[in-house]
């Protein structure tokens, strides 16, 4: 069924890996020296991507859009990250860690590469303790773990809310002694346009300078996008302003597949949207169901306080539908149960588009613990909500003082309001096993790829992933390419690749300028976002999927005559990076829906009302779609689908339950 | 849903380029929601000029959530604002009241030239962490992480100090312009580890040469920094600062 070759080396599983990196071609030092790579992006996946590469002793460039590379998205992760390390002795293992992860995924994820992440989750946690990131520890001074949705273990590491802030900036410092050095050549606010194409082979990018708007070529032997994901697409996500798709859907439109662009994970516990003006959506942490209790009153439209709904008329739905994983099921099973309570009317708040989060039940039982440490035995309850609010403070201080400052409303006493919102997407460029795209020479890492998560990623595994692309795995398999290409010599930028591609991306520019319609380039993505989240959200069905597929159609012809972007190309100017970036989100939206209604089945992230089990679980179609959907653009706006077949021959394929 | 009932005037600051001398220039608002945050307020006089086939105001900002470190207004006088402990991004418009005037500046120093209206060159900062602020250790150097227990005070004391954003808000708010809270708590973060002793008093000598090559101030103890930095970065850094940088002008071999 396959007409793609994803490259998996040949052996067991448990030992492709470590064979691959035994017989994988090297490049000596001195050609390494001459050898030139180029990195768009600075998050985890980039960064660490650029520093080691530069390490190692190739000649990298390295781009991203914001003014420094500290600032990339991959910042804001609150929670944690994961690694087989076992250190809790709770039975973890690489196998276990690979297992969950596939089984998360909903059996959609490749298991080569998926296993290799378990196996270099461990390095990870080494490499950043040894660049002295922060990770929270117990007294004995010995690392801390906590639970995450979808396992049974306690595998993720964490900085408080700020494990991802910690990490990139890890990433960050080691990137900035290899600039320092003058081994990386950094480009802050630049933003790739296009990707350079010689004989069939990626060999360098044009990029805008954002300050000067002047338009820049540059080469490399190899090109790798580190660019993260597309979840803007939605308008409302719990994304950066700036997060975008450019950089991959320019190089899908140069040849590069996009695989599984339907899988979004919709995240379950996010702060509510408060009213029109909202630009974005904010995460509360999945560590914080942890020690959160969800619920939701008994009666229909119940407008009583929180705290006057006794606790006989509260329902706790996860832990009613999921005995065995309770409040901790993996994050597309805790979105669509709070949809389904909302939709059914049992929704809190004033929009009736929330469900709580309460932690009294634990700051009360934390606050017994502490007293008994003090010598008493039996406390009262206030002082054990006084006590056990000490605790909880100083494991989520930061993510209820966020709280506190966007809703106006004190968590600690109050339990908090979330819905579910657009955090993470698990589609992305195709890669094969040597995370190189369907474009020789075209690498693509981190959230940008599809490669790790299936239909639904895990808690706590993105940090792990974009961490092991660029820290573990790319600077070996990069090699196997650039040990072919040691003769190549730079090519100048004046080839007629570079001067066409340039002409495209200035075509654009102009285009864009010239339009001087009447709509702002906001008002367009606001459109745009309200079609994906109603019909190509939470839930999907084939008449929504169809109607969106005209809407947005309708939608990119109205754009591309009456958007109005104020100013100048050769300045810089907000608004023209946004257009473009919203007109490949117009693209983008329509291939998510045409994947979408392709997909004749229920996995993960992607659920399609047709298909669903009679308790309204996700009905799962292996016989007919256990394949990676895979599309190539074609000239218009059209798309080819071709599949890679995946095959479990280590892990049993079930239906995944989490009762 | 909230509707908006403020009405607001803004003075902001609007400036070409930063060959182009700059000016305040008034704006009114009107019907402004006070559970939006401060940039989304900035979004609908944005969409008002957008509208009137005027020039949008330029401003840096990008996470909103407060901790990219991108936002960086001058707000009535102080950095991200009125509030303590919050970026211009988390800041929200129940801070103020109907009838307010706001006046919006760009982080000002000669470290930090205004690049157009709101938005500035902070790239001062990452060449002071280029100089120093890293440990040196490759990729697949490592030793297994539970080989180096870290006493929990330690760590968390070192995680503090790493909480820093990098926006820059102390520079912005100090009399003399001062980096020395940015270049303290990345010094004292890698100082209080064990991994940061091998180049300690080299980073602080190098750190502290670059942070001087950009043009900052010098610090006068005012304070004013530690008042006005969003995640509370203590002074305490920049004493362990001053203490490392003299104490390798004692016992370190190398001068940097």
């Amino acid at each position: 069924m396959s007409d793609i070759n994803s490259n998996i080396p040949e052996g067991e599983l448990a030992s492709k890996w470590t064979k691959y990196k035994s017989s994988v071609p090297l490049v000596n030092p001195s050609n390494k020296r001459t050898i030139e790579v180029i990195i768009v992006g600075s998050g985890l996946a980039g960064a660490s991507a650029a520093a080691t590469l530069a390490e190692m002793g190739y000649k990298v460039k390295c781009f991203c859009f914001q003014d420094s590379p500290r600032r990339a998205h991959s910042i804001a992760a609150q929670g944690g990250i994961n690694a087989a390390k076992n250190y809790q002795n709770d039975g973890d293992s690489v196998y276990r860690l690979f297992y969950d992860t596939i089984k998360g995924g909903d059996y959609r994820a490749r298991e080569a590469n998926v296993h290799r992440l378990a196996e270099v989750s461990a390095n990870i946690i080494d490499q950043c303790v040894a660049q002295g990131v922060p990770l929270a520890r117990e007294y004995g001074g010995l690392l801390d773990n906590r639970s995450f949705g979808g396992t049974q273990v306690q595998r993720t590491f964490y900085a408080a809310g700020q494990t991802g802030q910690q990490l990139l900036l890890g990433a960050y410092s080691a990137l900035e002694r290899q600039i320092g050095m003058g081994k990386v050549e950094m480009y802050t606010r630049h933003e790739m346009l296009e990707v350079v194409k010689i004989d069939g082979k990626a060999r360098g990018i044009i990029a805008r300078n954002l300050i000067t708007g002047e338009i820049e070529r540059h080469f490399g032997h190899a090109v790798v996008l580190g660019t993260g994901g597309y979840g803007n697409v939605f308008y409302l996500s719990t994304n950066a302003m700036g997060s975008n798709v450019t950089a991959a859907w320019k190089a899908h439109k140069q040849g590069a597949y996009f695989a599984n662009p339907c899988y979004t994970q919709i995240h379950p516990t996010c702060i509510p949207v408060s009213g029109d003006h909202q630009s974005k959506l904010t995460l509360m942490s999945e560590s914080l169901r942890n020690d959160g209790r969800i619920w939701v009153p008994k009666k229909k439209d119940d407008n009583r306080k929180a705290s006057e709904i006794p606790e006989d008329e509260r329902d706790y739905y996860l832990e009613r539908r999921y005995p065995a994983f309770g409040n901790l099921v993996p994050r597309d099973v805790a979105s669509r149960a709070a949809k389904e309570r909302c939709d059914a009317g049992y929704g809190v708040g004033a929009s009736k588009l929330a469900v709580y989060l309460d932690f009294k039940a634990n700051t009360e039982r934390y606050g017994r613990i502490e007293a008994a440490k003090a010598g008493n035995h039996n406390p009262d309850k206030e002082t054990c909500m006084r006590l056990g609010t000490a605790v909880i403070k100083e494991k989520y201080g930061n993510l209820f003082d966020m709280y506190a400052q966007i809703t106006g409303e004190n968590p600690y006493e109050t339990p908090m309001r979330i819905y579910p919102a657009v955090h993470y997407t698990m589609g992305g460029l195709w890669v094969d096993y040597n995370l190189m795209t369907s474009v020789p020479g075209l690498y693509c890492t981190g959230e940008a790829n599809f490669s790790d998560h299936g239909a639904n990623r895990l808690g706590a595994s993105a940090l792990m992933q974009g961490l092991a692309d660029g820290y573990f795995v790319l600077p070996y398999t990069i090699g196997a390419y650039l040990s072919k290409e040691i003769s190549t010599k730079a090519i100048p930028t004046d080839h007629p690749a570079f001067v066409e591609a340039e002409e495209r991306a200035v075509g654009i520019l102009n285009k864009l300028i010239n339009i001087k319609g009447t709509k702002s380039v906001d008002h367009f993505h606001k459109r745009l976002g309200h079609i994906m989240w109603e019909k190509c959200g939470m839930a999907r069905n084939e008449k929504g999927l169809k109607e969106a597929i005209e809407e947005i159609r309708a939608l990119r012809a109205e754009f591309w005559s009456e958007v109005r972007v104020p100013g100048a190309i050769n300045e810089l100017n907000p608004e023209l990076e946004k257009a473009g970036r919203v007109a490949d989100f117009i693209e983008l939206g329509e291939l998510m829906c045409i994947d979408a209604l392709n997909r004749n089945e229920s996995c993960g992230g992607h659920f399609r009302e047709e298909y669903q089990t009679e308790e309204g679980e996700a009905l799962r179609d292996d016989v007919n779609y256990a394949y990676v959907a895979a599309w190539e653009f074609k000239e218009g706006v059209n798309f080819e689908l071709h599949k890679e077949e995946l095959k479990f021959e280590n892990i049993k394929v079930a239906q995944r339950s989490y009762k | 849903m909230s509707t908006g009932n403020m009405n607001l005037t803004l003075k902001v600051w609007r400036q070409k380029d930063n060959k182009t001398k700059g000016a305040l220039v008034d704006y009114k608002l009107a019907d402004i929601s006070p559970d939006m945050s401060f940039l989304e307020m900035f979004d609908v006089l944005n969409e008002q000029l957008i509208n009137k086939g005027e020039e949008p105001v330029v401003f840096d900002h990008d996470c909103r959530e407060g901790i990219c470190g991108m936002c960086s207004m001058f707000i009535n006088g102080r950095p991200h604002g009125p509030k303590d402990l919050v970026t211009t991004c988390q800041l929200h418009m129940r801070s103020f009241k109907d009838g307010d005037t706001i006046v919006v500046e760009p982080w000002r120093a000669a470290a930090f030239p205004v690049v157009k209206d709101l938005t500035v060159d902070r790239s001062a900062f990452d060449r002071v962490i280029a100089a120093g602020g890293f440990i040196s250790v490759n990729t697949g150097n490592a030793q297994d992480a539970n080989n180096l227990p870290i006493p929990k005070m330690q760590a968390d004391a070192a995680f503090e100090a790493a909480a820093c954003i990098g926006c820059g808000a102390c520079v912005a708010t100090c009399k003399n312009a001062s980096a020395m809270l940015f270049v303290s708590a990345k010094i004292s973060q890698l100082a209080l580890l064990p991994q940061g002793q091998p180049e300690r008093y080299r980073r602080v000598q190098s750190m502290v040469a670059q942070m001087d090559a950009e043009g900052f101030g010098n610090c006068t103890n005012t304070g004013a920094c530690e008042a006005e930095c969003p995640k509370g970065i203590s002074l305490e850094n920049i004493a362990r600062m001053n203490r490392d940088f003299a104490t390798a002008k004692f016992i370190s071999e190398e001068t940097v």
